[in-house]
């Protein structure tokens, strides 16, 4: 019996355990690290992917409930939103250990999907989700501003 | 023996058969007749119903503001989470970023498909039962629903369901779905008159 | 961590190390092990699906894990083991120190860098491999590690040296090709040029500069000439990209031909024993290959984490834990705290020929309780490690090199010139990488060696096994008398402090362990920053079957939040302001003068004394540790009576600013690390476990909670120190003396939830 996923627009069958967590489906099966585990009960964010563009703690998710659900991953985020993101991630050189980014990415991009003008509240809301044991929580902040400046300037990202 | 021993009878029998249950069932409408008044017995029925109402599992997701709580101690969710516009919770860190359709053992995270807090009006934590009452009868505060649908939501509803089917190591709400529902009815037959408290 | 040692130290550490090799450790009980081909052939259960990988063709593989990047192009260029320089001009440099996000990759990059003025664009790092004698941290003698926050001050002219030397070859093979004098060559960003028009880059030059004789004077740069060292924008991180896409590969990522993946059931309480195991219902899982016992525990091995997961919950494992069920770390603080009314072994005395002390005129008795923590990095300890061929190799965020390489070689009964360690960069780590007995490196060996090498594995702690394994900084008590005399001076300071010593019992013990005292468990004590007349300090160190480990700034987590808060209690009782009670206490000299030169900066810029909003109170603590200089103010106020920290002021003194923003990260990183600790950090011991074992229950500050943090540097031509931890210790102090102006009654036991100053 298999699962088929859509993973970063790519269709992808699983075969295993159906209650696997998402999580371990995408780092071993499929091969995808950027995802990472940090606590397995959903309190720290690292394992944040997309899930038809809402963020999913993929530890909490069994992959039997991914059938035809559009997943996205953080090797596979590829929107202006997301580009800007990124970029304002390396120029504000956001990151110090950097094993919780990719899930603050994913929340940040999520976030300004939705809300290309997220106030300081918005980001609180949004990212408390994921922990920062390094604390660069003041750069993720500032990298959120200045993405969502530079969206609005129309010079893009 | 007496009538209300026999009923005590019974419901200790009942209440050994109610083993998929919180440990302790809820009493049976029936073990209220011996209350004459009718509105006494209407209260009675209801401040038993609070046992439900009032249990965490329930208290968690009608917390008196835009944070739900948790645990047994009600303390506020952690980590940070808020209503959001819908009551499903903030742009980007949803209800259902963390929680799935069912309970999810691997994480421990409990879930249901409609998994969201009660809307404001809907608050009851920090409120008596007996405002919680009124709160439940009143179709400006109750999402509009009548005595039938209020009935129906208590006793049918599965995310009202989950509380007596939380998994991981929370404690269920004290007895089952039906006694609730039972309670509700006899409730609504009697007059739905109120606690005073 | 620890402190640079003298030449004799450094002897006595390397021959401590090197006779970890010697010992053989009996204990070793490989003996029971149970794979999943054994199960089934004695089961009888022929035909079934057999979970596990196929094996791979035995060949060495001697390069990093298969996801790395292939390997380079051999470069002709290699004046020595920290550059090379490709026919494509790409300068890699190699970093002897381990990346746990502190930015000492970039930091160690920039020194090579800015002497061979190399275009950073075109610069490349990689992390070494274990060889004490080229690699060593120079700090502490010919030990490969990372830790006391010296990778960069260690470095500072070795690196340095090391780019100067490639640039002066480049420069004299380009002499050599244009026949002209090499003082008129110029280099500026990978380039060689000269007035009469020639030019040529680093690549292209490289081949001839490799047939050159390395010289042994190079000079080096005039600061006034750094065009990397110091400068703001000019060395963005090398490692932010990889960590932003998804790229960068952590130890958990590592992929290998047939990789297996383990957990380990580990005891359930300190100092509990396998007695006897179970592995019928584990062995049965889909995906288990292995269950193995090990000298941890048990461990189950199978072709992924969710299959070992299930196979460990499967595994019925019989404990002995009549020894250790009983440990309850609110008893032994009761019991710290009776020991502070014994005396001790003596870290402080008052010095014999000093003038009878004044008469005390106001007294401050304190006693303060630390607890334990734990380092929750992000990534969980683990380890890859590979038998094959006569070899060892191992794949992990390494920091204590040698170390890790000797109990490695032990625990495979490999001499150590057949052990291979491949060091990544880790998911944090804050000290818990860097530990006594090389536990994750150690366990996954055993692992491997159980499974008799037949395919290369993963031991991962969950995070579960990471939050309850110990290695915490351990509880201290601290109690204090100290005095004033009638004019309001410091006359008096008698301390006594209780807690386990980090490096008792251990490799390094006799070598940091004098009299009795262990230095880390009294540091920011004694020696102090401030001159305080007849100090008496008392130090007991008991043992617990808790290990004991550093966590970030180690001896200051502690003491620095005693010293500072104290130094605002004794001001506030002589009526003195915070800021010139300090002052005037400073001890002379040049440390005196730096510390003091950092505070009276956060005063400035921290708005020290201006009228603030009705509500908020500001606090201030500065501490010095590990050579480096840190001040912080702290804004506070009490919404809904729960404390919020709004603004944090930092003024920091670390020598040379190598990278300014990578200073100003660890500052602002150091804030949020210590907020936490002082918020919710605490672990406590019930029945002999762990009560707090995830993030649920072990909080972790969040972004809601992250004040404004603002960082000024000191220009400074000091040789550069460490800016790891420093940032660390004033963080907790400053909050402290804030909410005491704020009214808040003064609270000694952290952390703050327990008082309800938080929420929790």
């Amino acid at each position: 019996m298999s699962i088929t996923l859509n993973v970063n627009a790519t269709s992808r069958e699983f075969y295993g355990d159906p209650d696997t967590p998402l999580l371990w489906v995408i780092r071993e099966q499929l091969g995808l690290t950027g995802t990472k585990y940090g606590c397995g009960i959903a309190q720290c964010g690292a394992c944040t992917v997309h899930v038809d563009g809402v963020p999913l703690r993929s530890c909490s998710a069994p992959v039997a409930a991914m059938t035809g659900r559009a997943i996205t991953t953080i090797e596979g985020l590829a929107s202006r939103v997301a580009k800007a993101v990124q970029k304002a991630w390396v120029d504000l050189d956001v990151v110090q250990c950097g094993y919780c980014q990719s899930g603050q990415i994913m929340s940040a991009v999520a976030l300004l999907e939705k809300m290309p003008q997220a106030s300081d509240e918005d980001i609180d809301h949004a990212l408390a989700g994921n922990i920062c044991r390094c604390a660069t929580y003041q750069r993720i902040r500032a990298a959120i501003h200045v993405a969502s400046e530079r969206l609005a300037s129309k010079e893009g990202a | 023996m007496s009538v209300t021993h026999a009923w005590l009878v019974v419901i200790v029998l009942a209440g050994a058969g109610a083993s998929l249950a919180g440990a302790d069932p809820l009493r049976s409408p029936q073990s209220f007749s011996s209350i004459g008044d009718q509105a006494d017995r209407s209260r009675a029925l209801f401040v038993e119903a609070g046992r439900a109402l009032q249990h965490p599992r329930c208290l968690n997701c009608h917390p008196a503001g835009d944070r739900p709580t948790q645990k047994e101690d009600l303390h506020p969710h952690s980590p940070l989470v808020v209503r959001g516009l819908d009551n499903k919770g903030a742009i980007a860190l949803r209800c259902a970023t963390c929680h799935q359709a069912a309970n999810f053992e691997p994480s421990g995270v409990p879930g249901h498909p409609l998994w969201h807090m009660a809307p404001r009006e809907m608050a009851w934590q920090g409120k008596s039962l007996g405002e919680i009452c009124e709160q439940i009868k009143d179709p400006r505060r109750n999402g509009g629903k009548t005595l039938t649908q209020i009935h129906e939501h208590l006793a049918h509803d599965t995310l009202v369901g989950w509380a007596w089917a939380p998994g991981g190591h929370r404690e269920p709400a004290p007895g089952t779905q039906a006694q609730l529902g039972a309670l509700i009815a006899a409730w609504i037959e009697t007059g739905t008159v109120c606690p005073t408290r | 961590m620890i402190h640079a040692l003298d030449p004799t130290q450094q002897a006595l550490l390397a021959r401590a190390i090197a006779a970890q090799r010697s010992d053989h450790d009996s204990d070793h009980d490989h003996g029971a092990t149970f794979s999943r081909r054994d199960f089934l052939r004695s089961s009888g259960a022929a035909g079934l699906v057999l979970g596990f990988a196929c094996l791979p063709a035995c060949r060495a593989l001697t390069g990093s894990a298969v996801n790395s990047p292939a390997p380079p192009v051999p470069a002709p260029f290699r004046p020595n083991a920290f550059v090379r320089v490709a026919p494509d001009s790409i300068v890699t440099i190699v970093c002897k120190h381990l990346e746990m996000g502190q930015g000492n990759t970039t930091g160690l990059a920039t020194l090579v860098a800015d002497e061979l003025d190399a275009d950073w664009s075109l610069v490349r790092t990689e992390y070494a491999p274990s060889d004490p004698k080229v690699y060593n941290n120079v700090f502490y003698g010919e030990m490969q590690i990372t830790g006391g926050s010296t990778s960069i001050a260690n470095s500072f002219m070795q690196m340095r040296l090391a780019g100067a030397t490639a640039r002066a070859m480049l420069v004299a093979a380009a002499a050599n090709a244009w026949q002209v004098p090499a003082a008129e060559i110029n280099t500026a960003n990978s380039v060689l040029t000269h007035a009469s028009g020639k030019r040529a880059t680093y690549g292209e030059m490289a081949a001839a500069a490799g047939r050159l004789p390395v010289p042994k004077d190079v000079a080096l740069k005039q600061p006034q000439r750094f065009t990397l060292i110091g400068k703001q924008k000019a060395t963005p991180r090398v490692d932010s990209l990889s960590k932003c896409n998804g790229s960068a590969i952590y130890t958990i990522d590592v992929k290998l031909p047939g990789l297996l993946t383990a957990v380990a059931a580990f005891p359930p309480s300190f100092g509990a024993r396998v007695i006897s195991f179970d592995p019928a219902e584990a062995i049965r899982v889909p995906g288990v290959t292995d269950v193995v016992r090990v000298p941890e525990g048990v461990a189950v091995v199978g072709t992924g984490t969710w299959a070992v997961l299930k196979g460990r919950r499967a595994l019925k494992v019989s404990w002995d834990e009549s020894t250790s069920a009983s440990l309850n770390s609110d008893a032994v603080l009761a019991q710290y705290r009776a020991q502070t009314q014994q005396p001790g072994a003596p870290f402080a005395r008052p010095a014999e020929n000093m003038p009878a002390p004044a008469p005390l005129a106001k007294t401050i008795e304190a006693l303060y309780e630390f607890p334990f923590l734990a380092h929750a990095a992000m990534e969980p300890m683990n380890c890859v490690a590979w038998l094959h061929d006569g070899l060892l190799e191992t794949w992990s965020g390494h920091q204590f090199t040698s170390l890790d390489h000797t109990l490695a070689a032990r625990a495979a009964n490999l001499p150590m010139d057949k052990v291979r360690l491949h060091t990544l960069m880790s998911g944090g780590s804050f000290g818990r990488r860097a530990n006594f007995v090389s536990d994750y490196t150690v366990a996954a060996v055993n692992v491997a060696v159980a499974i008799k090498g037949r395919a290369p594995v993963r031991l991962q702690f969950m995070r579960e096994d990471d939050t309850g394994a110990g290695m915490y900084r351990p509880m201290y008590v601290h109690a204090i008398k100290a005095g004033l005399d009638a004019s309001g001076k410091l006359a008096g300071w008698q301390h006594t402090i209780v807690g386990q010593s980090i490096f008792a019992g251990t490799v390094l013990g006799s070598y940091t362990i004098k009299d009795g005292v262990d230095a880390m468990s009294v540091e920011g004590v004694f020696p102090s920053q401030y001159e305080i007349p007849q100090m008496r300090g008392d130090l007991h160190s008991p043992t617990l079957p808790v290990p004991p480990l550093w966590w970030r700034s180690v001896g200051n987590s502690h003491s620095a939040f005693v010293m500072e808060t104290m130094m605002d209690e004794l001001a506030a009782a002589a009526g003195k302001d915070p800021v010139a009670f300090r002052l005037a206490l400073f001890a002379k000299g040049e440390k005196g003068e730096r510390v003091a030169g950092v505070l009276k900066l956060v005063a400035e810029k921290g708005g020290w004394g201006a009228p603030l909003r009705s509500g908020v109170a500001q606090g201030i603590a500065v501490h010095e540790c590990f050579g480096t200089f840190v001040a912080q103010l702290a804004e506070v106020s009490m919404p809904d009576g729960k404390v919020k920290v709004h603004r944090v002021v930092c003024a920091v003194d670390c020598g040379v600013p190598v990278n300014p923003d990578v200073i100003r990260a660890q500052m602002e990183g150091g804030v949020g690390f210590a907020l936490s600790a002082l918020y919710y950090g605490e672990i406590e011991i019930k029945a002999g476990r762990a009560v707090q074992r995830n993030f649920d229950r072990y909080k972790a500050l969040r972004i809601n909670e992250m004040p404004n943090v603002e960082v000024h540097i000191v220009a400074s031509n000091h040789p550069p120190t460490g800016v790891g931890e420093p940032g660390v210790p004033p963080l907790a102090p400053a909050v402290a003396n804030a909410l005491a102006r704020l009214g808040i009654p003064r609270v000694r036991r952290l952390p703050l939830a327990r008082a309800g100053l938080v929420e929790s």
